[in-house]
Parts: structure tokens; C-alpha cells; sequence
């Protein structure tokens, strides 16, 4: 394998890593206002993700940097052809960073109400944004000759683009709940139990129809498989949830964003970003990676950090193992 | 404005509001690690109070630092494409890194830390705390070597092919002098700027004699970092001048207004009129000193704005090559000056306190609270000298700023992201501030409340409904 595609692949399990992660602190986030009924079950499901959403997060800036050091033109491609996407998911990123620690320090009613609604609004927002820029990214967008993006604004607002951010935000949205019905005891539990599976149920369908017109695109037999097990952890995740199962459910949705996204990267392979203005002015892995050098380097630091990184967050969450309740929740 | 002047200042925006939050993140970090060591030494409940209450002021600021820090990252791509493709292969890498080694362990270790207080053993969470502040240094120094290759590019060669300068040498890159001088005095400039806050929230408890117990401590532990801080940033400041009039003259030149090359070069401490022309008229002037600070003799030549012009016309092609002289000038004295005023401000307050006393008067007790913000307007005024003294270059000799930025991006999503940043961050000033100063005033929690769940994890399993020891 040349360097090149081992690269592509580092981003593709970066960005998958990121969705399957943040992906369900996205979902607890739009969760709030639905499962939290009053302000000590909002804080549990807001003190389920404390100790790891920013950990999660980061999980996407080391994707944009490795993508600026590997695939230089592909970054600048990518951020700035979507620049009102990104531009929106940062401040949803902002805000909702902020509001969870600074919720927790004022006492009033409507300080803690106006936060609720940031977290709400801004895992909603950056879940669907997200969806947005991986769906223009794998059907393609207008890139020039020189791999610019030159259409407007209004055309990323496509048919594809759209499903995919109905997708991002259903699956996460069910990603949470299983994670939330998993992570805590008792009533809450058994509420976003019930919740998890007709929210997963809801995500098969324009997962479905979004995955498989992907793969029609542009998809390999590779990509084909991958989809088709996301579809089947999907359903998996159901029976298990609908069985009492709620680790397994949980490890099933997991499967399903770290598949859907895996046959999505496949299905742009060898492209990075296609362009629907001519073949040729498509982003290829070749045509837009850094020198051998540069990730030459870049791959032994990824070799032996990233598996470092994997112990320590398993970690974190093997800390914090334990379910919680409303009673673990200081007054 | 076009998009290369919105896009400009929005970077410098960002950018200076990014930096007011990063050295509080790399300077408390390692206060209240010391703290946390403290209490963990002797045993002392007035260190855990510390502890908790430092660190509570630390998460404030903490989430502001990491939310604007991904801003930073998406920008070079969103604003930035040309230079992007330019220096990717060379400046890429270090951001990468940055991210992999540093910023991973801060953001991990971070939240284990917050939540982890019943949950991990007393040594292993005092632990977690070190590894955050490890990882805010080695951030910083990734951070500054991808920096450092834009004031002074090395290890790269031009690809004539590629149109894009490319990696020949990342030790180089790693190892870039600039790198290696800014870098201690940026961590030193971040440890002055969380112990002059130490300083300034612990003198307005003791003024009103609350928890002094608490207090004393922290204002001796603060004042004894800006000291060390403080002459840290006078050996990196003298050897970073040093290389940057041998790697960027005309940034030294331009820090002085020095219009033409002159043998025992004087430094002027100010100086009036109009600066931005061929003179200037300085009113306080030390003889030598600008030679002594870029070269270590005080007899030496600095070379003046005027030859350094003509001589990058002849090499680069006819153009202008001289910053914002006024801007360079000015911030360049305020970085110096209010730096040290923030240093001799910590020894007074030092000799006032000295041995359990509590001084009298007003004035004291305004100087010392107020002298907290000294330090980030030397931070801030540090960087526009740094960032707008590189100008017109983007990467030193190698690429215009006009040349690195994006050129598909339309007027109007600039305009709208600038606009957007800058209200977002305007009002998140204000709540963070607001909340610091509540929680500022609040005081330590009391002796029960800071050991409570503190200890490690029981080993029975009753507790599973006790409170968290942290909970949002």
C-alpha cells in the first residue's frame, strides 16, 4: 500500500472515530429538551458526556490537521468550498463548548433554560451540518481546474447533502438515546430505552436510501459491504434494544456510523472530492497529498501516538464505567 | 474592504482573543498542579481549598481556550486556501502533531481530572493534572514551530512542479531557532500571566481578610512565578531579538523606526510625531541599546528600513516591504513595558505582604488587583508585533499575505464570518469574564465542602447514589 492511501484511510478512521464519538454526545445534546423533564434530569444526561465530549471532540481537530499536513489541497479544497457550513458548525462548536461548563455555574431559571436551548440547537445544528458537508463531499461538488470549489452557496443545499443531514441527525439522535439508556439507571433509563429504538427506526429509512444512492453513485464492492453492514447493525441495534439488550444496542449503532461512514469513504475512493463540472478536475487521493516525506512522517507519529491515544480514552471511559442516576447528582 | 482585509482582521481578531486564553490555560494549569502537589505533601486543607477553588477559575477559562482554539485550525483552510497549498507539506505537519501529542492528552486528561476526584486514586488524579499541563506546553510548542516557519522558513525546498514549497528536513522544522526562542518566551509570558491573576484575586481577599490561610499561599506561589517568569522573558526576549535581526531585520528595524543603517544603534523609549515617513523624533533615547538587543555589542550595525527596502526591491521585484511601522513601533514597547511593570508590580506586592503582613491604604490594594491585566495586553500587543512585523510576507521571503488568501471565497462569507465571530466572541467575553469574577469573589469553597468525595473511589459499592464529587 503506498503512502498515500494509508493516508486516506488515517482520515477516513479520524472523521469515523469522530462521528461514532461525538455522535452520541451530539445525540444526548438534542436529547436534552425530550428526555430531560426538569433540571436534575437534564444534568444527569448532560454529566453522562462531562468527562468525555472534549476528548470526543478533538477527535476532529486531529482530523483537519492531519488533513491539512497529508492532503493539503484537499483541507483547503474542503474548508473553503464549504466555508458557510464550517463557518456555522464552529460556532455551534463554540457555543455548545462553552454552555456546558458555564450552565452549571449560574443558578437562575432562565440562565440555565438559555443554555439548554444552546446545547440543544448546537448538537442539533452541527450534527446536521455535519451531514451536510460529508454528503456534498463524497456525490461531489463544482470544483474548478484548479480543485476550487465554484458554486454557490445555495447549491450545497442538494438532495444528497439534505439526506445526509437527515441521516447524521436521526442516527446520532439514536446514538444517544442508547448511549443515555445504557449510562443511567432507573425511569430516565427506561425512557430513553424506549426512545432509542423508534429513533433508530425513524434514521433506517433516509440512511438507507442515502447510503444506497451513494453507493449506486460511486460506490466498490468494498463500499457495498460496508454499507450493507451498517444497514444490518442498524436493524441489530433495534432487535437488541428491543430484546433489553442496551450494551449491545449501543455497540450496534456505534457499528452503524463507524460503517456508514467507512462505505462512505470507500465510495469516494480514489476521489477525495469528486468534481461534477469535468472528471479531471476531481480531488484525488494522489493529487492532493503532501510530499512522501511529510507522511513518511506523518505515519510514524500516527503509528505509535494514536494507538497511546485509543489506551488513554478507553480509559476514560473505563473510569467512568458506572451508571449513574438523579441521586448521583449533587444538589 | 476586500476580502484580503476582512479576512486579515479576522485572523487577527481570533487570534488575539484566542491568545488570551491560552496562556491562562498553560500558566494556571501548572499553578494549580503545584497546588494540588502541595496539598498532596503536607496534607494541608487550606491547599485542597486552593486547589479547588484555582481550579474552578481554571475550567472557566479553560473552555473559552479550547473553543476558539478549533477556529484557528479551520481557518488557514476556510480563509487561507492559497497558503494552505503553499506551505500544507511543511506547516501542516506541526498542527497535525500538535493535535495527535498535545492537544489529545490536554482534552482527555482535562476531563478525567474535572470529574475524577472520587474516582481515582489521590496520586494518580494529581497525576492527571500534570499530564494537562504537559500537554498545554507541548501544544504551545508545536503551535510556535509551525509559527516560527513563517517568520523564518527552513527545512523546505520550492517545488518548481508542485508550485508549493515542500518538507526536505522536519528536525529543521522542529528545530527552527525562532521556534526554539519563542517558544520558552511564550511559556514564560503564560506563567506571568496566571500568577499575576493569582496575585490579583488573592490580594482583593486579603484586603477583606477572607480565608488567608488560603490566599497567602497562592499570592506567594504567584509571586514567586512572575518573578521567575519575569527574568526568563529577559534572557528569551534578548536571545529571541537576536535571532530575529539576523532572520527577519527588517521586523528589528521596524520595532525601533530605525530608517537607516546605523552603527551603535539607540533604542528609544518614546517617541513623538509622525513615525510612518523617513524620521522620527524620539524624546528618550538609550544609546547602543537596539545594536546590544539584535546583536549582543553595543557598537554594532543594525541595518535601517530604507536599505532593507531596496535591498528586498533588488532581490524579491519592486514592491513595498515594510510593515506598519507606527503599529510595529508602539507594540513593541507596550509588549516590553507592560511586562515589566507587571513583574515589579509582583515584587512590591511581594515586599508589601512579606512576612504575614497586610499593608494599609487604597492604593496598594488597586495596584495589585488591577496589575492583572498587564500582562495580557503585553500578550496581545506581543503578537501583533510578531504577526504584523512578518508583513507584507505571509511566510518570510517566500509568499505575500496578499497571496495566501482564499480565492473563491466571496466578500460576503467573509464579512459574515468575521461579523459572526466577533459577536460571538464579544458575548462569551462578557459571560466568562462576568463568571470569573463571581466565582473570583465567591472564595474557596469551606474545608467540608473541598474534601467531599475527595480521596479515591470507595471500595464497597453502597455509594453508588452518593453525589459526585463533580458534577456540571
Amino acid at each position: 500500500m503506498d503512502l498515500t492511501t494509508i493516508w486516506f484511510l488515517a482520515i477516513a478512521i479520524l472523521f469515523t472515530g469522530y462521528f461514532v464519538l461525538e455522535g452520541f454526545d451530539f445525540g444526548v445534546g438534542m436529547l436534552l429538551p425530550v428526555l430531560g423533564r426538569d433540571d436534575r434530569e437534564r444534568r444527569l444526561a448532560i454529566n453522562t458526556i462531562g468527562p468525555v465530549w472534549d476528548g470526543n471532540e478533538t477527535w476532529v481537530i486531529t482530523a483537519g490537521g492531519a488533513m491539512f499536513a497529508a492532503f493539503p489541497v484537499w483541507y483547503s479544497s474542503l474548508f473553503s468550498g464549504f466555508y458557510l457550513l464550517l463557518f456555522l458548525i464552529l460556532i455551534a462548536l463554540i457555543v455548545r463548548g462553552v454552555a456546558f461548563e458555564y450552565r452549571a455555574k449560574g443558578k437562575t431559571e432562565r440562565w440555565k433554560a438559555t443554555w439548554d436551548r444552546s446545547i440543544f440547537w448546537c448538537s442539533l445544528a452541527a450534527s446536521l451540518l455535519w451531514g451536510m458537508v460529508v454528503g456534498n463531499m463524497v456525490y461531489g461538488v463544482a470544483l474548478d481546474a484548479d480543485h476550487y470549489y465554484v458554486g454557490s452557496f445555495w447549491e450545497l443545499f442538494n438532495l444528497p447533502a439534505l439526506l445526509g443531514a437527515a441521516t447524521f441527525v436521526l442516527l446520532f439522535a439514536g446514538h444517544g438515546a442508547t448511549f443515555l439508556s445504557l449510562k443511567t439507571k432507573g425511569e430516565f433509563s427506561q425512557r430513553a430505552h424506549s426512545l432509542a429504538w423508534k429513533l433508530s427506526t425513524v434514521g433506517a429509512l433516509p440512511a438507507a436510501v442515502w447510503l444506497v444512492w451513494m453507493q449506486t453513485h460511486s460506490g466498490s464492492v468494498l463500499s457495498g459491504v460496508f454499507i450493507a453492514v451498517a444497514v444490518a447493525s442498524l436493524l441489530t441495534s433495534i432487535v437488541c434494544n428491543l430484546i433489553g439488550r442496551d450494551g449491545f444496542s449501543f455497540s450496534f449503532t456505534a457499528a452503524t456510523i463507524a460503517f456508514a461512514s467507512a462505505g462512505l469513504f470507500a465510495a469516494l475512493w480514489p476521489n477525495v472530492m469528486p468534481s461534477t463540472i469535468q472528471p479531471s478536475y476531481s480531488l484525488t487521493h494522489e493529487n492532493a497529498a503532501a510530499t512522501e516525506l511529510t507522511l513518511t512522517i506523518m505515519s510514524w507519529a500516527g503509528a505509535i501516538f494514536l494507538p497511546v491515544v485509543l489506551l488513554y480514552q478507553g480509559w476514560t471511559y473505563w473510569v467512568f464505567r458506572k451508571r449513574m442516576s438523579v441521586e448521583n447528582i449533587p444538589a | 474592504m476586500d476580502v484580503l482585509e476582512v479576512a486579515r482582521l479576522q485572523f487577527g481578531t481570533t487570534t488575539v482573543y484566542h491568545f488570551l486564553f491560552v496562556p491562562i490555560t498553560i500558566g494556571m494549569s501548572m499553578l494549580v498542579a503545584l497546588l494540588q502537589t502541595m496539598w498532596r505533601v503536607t496534607g494541608k486543607d487550606s491547599y485542597l481549598r486552593a486547589t479547588k477553588f484555582w481550579g474552578n477559575l481554571f475550567l472557566i477559562t479553560l473552555a473559552m481556550g479550547i473553543v476558539t482554539g478549533i477556529v484557528q485550525e479551520f481557518q488557514f483552510g476556510m480563509n487561507w486556501s492559497a497558503y494552505s497549498r503553499f506551505v500544507g507539506d511543511i506547516f501542516g505537519a506541526p498542527l497535525a502533531f500538535e493535535a495527535l501529542l498535545a492537544f489529545f492528552l490536554e482534552a482527555t486528561f482535562a476531563g478525567i481530572w474535572i470529574f475524577g476526584w472520587d474516582k481515582l486514586k489521590p496520586s494518580l488524579h494529581l497525576a492527571c493534572i500534570w499530564i494537562v499541563a504537559f500537554g498545554t506546553v507541548l501544544s504551545g510548542y508545536f503551535i510556535l514551530a509551525a509559527n516560527a516557519f513563517m517568520q523564518n522558513p527552513v527545512g523546505y525546498e520550492y517545488s518548481e512542479a508542485n508550485g508549493r514549497a515542500e518538507l526536505t528536513d522536519f528536525g529543521a522544522v522542529l528545530t527552527n531557532p525562532v521556534a526554539l526562542t519563542q517558544f520558552p518566551h511564550t511559556i514564560f509570558a503564560s506563567w506571568l500571566t496566571a500568577a499575576m491573576i493569582m496575585i490579583a484575586v488573592s490580594a482583593w481577599h486579603f484586603k477583606r481578610k477572607r480565608d488567608l490561610d488560603v490566599h497567602r499561599p497562592a499570592l506567594r506561589l504567584g509571586v514567586l512565578t512572575s518573578v521567575i517568569a519575569g527574568i526568563g522573558l529577559v534572557i528569551s526576549g534578548d536571545s529571541l531579538g537576536k535571532v530575529m535581526t539576523s532572520t527577519q531585520p527588517m521586523k528589528m528595524a521596524a520595532a525601533e523606526a530605525l530608517y537607516n543603517t546605523t552603527s551603535g544603534a539607540p533604542f528609544s523609549v518614546l517617541t513623538v510625531g509622525d513615525i510612518s515617513g523617513q524620521e522620527h523624533t524620539p524624546i528618550l533615547e538609550i544609546p547602543g541599546l537596539l545594536s546590544f538587543l539584535g546583536t549582543g555589542s553595543f557598537g554594532a550595525e543594525v541595518q535601517g528600513i530604507n536599505d532593507l527596502q531596496a535591498q528586498y526591491a533588488a532581490q524579491y521585484g519592486p514592491g513595498d516591504y515594510t510593515p506598519y511601522i507606527p503599529l510595529t513601533y508602539w507594540s513593541f514597547r507596550a509588549m516590553i513595558g507592560f511586562g515589566m511593570l507587571a513583574v515589579l508590580i509582583a515584587l512590591y506586592v511581594w515586599w508589601r505582604t512579606r512576612r504575614g503582613k497586610l499593608p494599609q491604604g487604597r492604593l496598594f490594594w488597586i495596584v495589585a488587583v488591577w496589575s492583572a491585566v498587564l500582562p495580557f495586553v503585553a500578550n496581545s500587543t506581543g503578537w501583533i508585533f510578531t504577526e504584523m512585523g512578518r508583513q507584507p510576507w505571509v511566510v518570510f521571503s517566500l509568499m505575500l499575505t496578499e497571496d495566501g488568501v482564499s480565492p473563491t471565497v466571496g466578500e460576503r462569507s467573509v464579512w459574515v464570518s468575521f461579523v459572526g465571530f466577533t459577536l460571538v466572541y464579544a458575548i462569551l467575553a462578557v459571560v466568562c469574564m462576568k463568571l470569573f469574577l463571581k466565582y473570583a469573589k465567591l472564595g474557596p469553597p469551606d474545608e467540608e465542602k473541598a474534601k467531599a468525595g475527595v480521596g479515591g473511589p470507595s471500595s464497597d459499592d453502597d455509594d453508588s447514589d452518593k453525589p459526585m464529587a463533580f458534577a456540571y
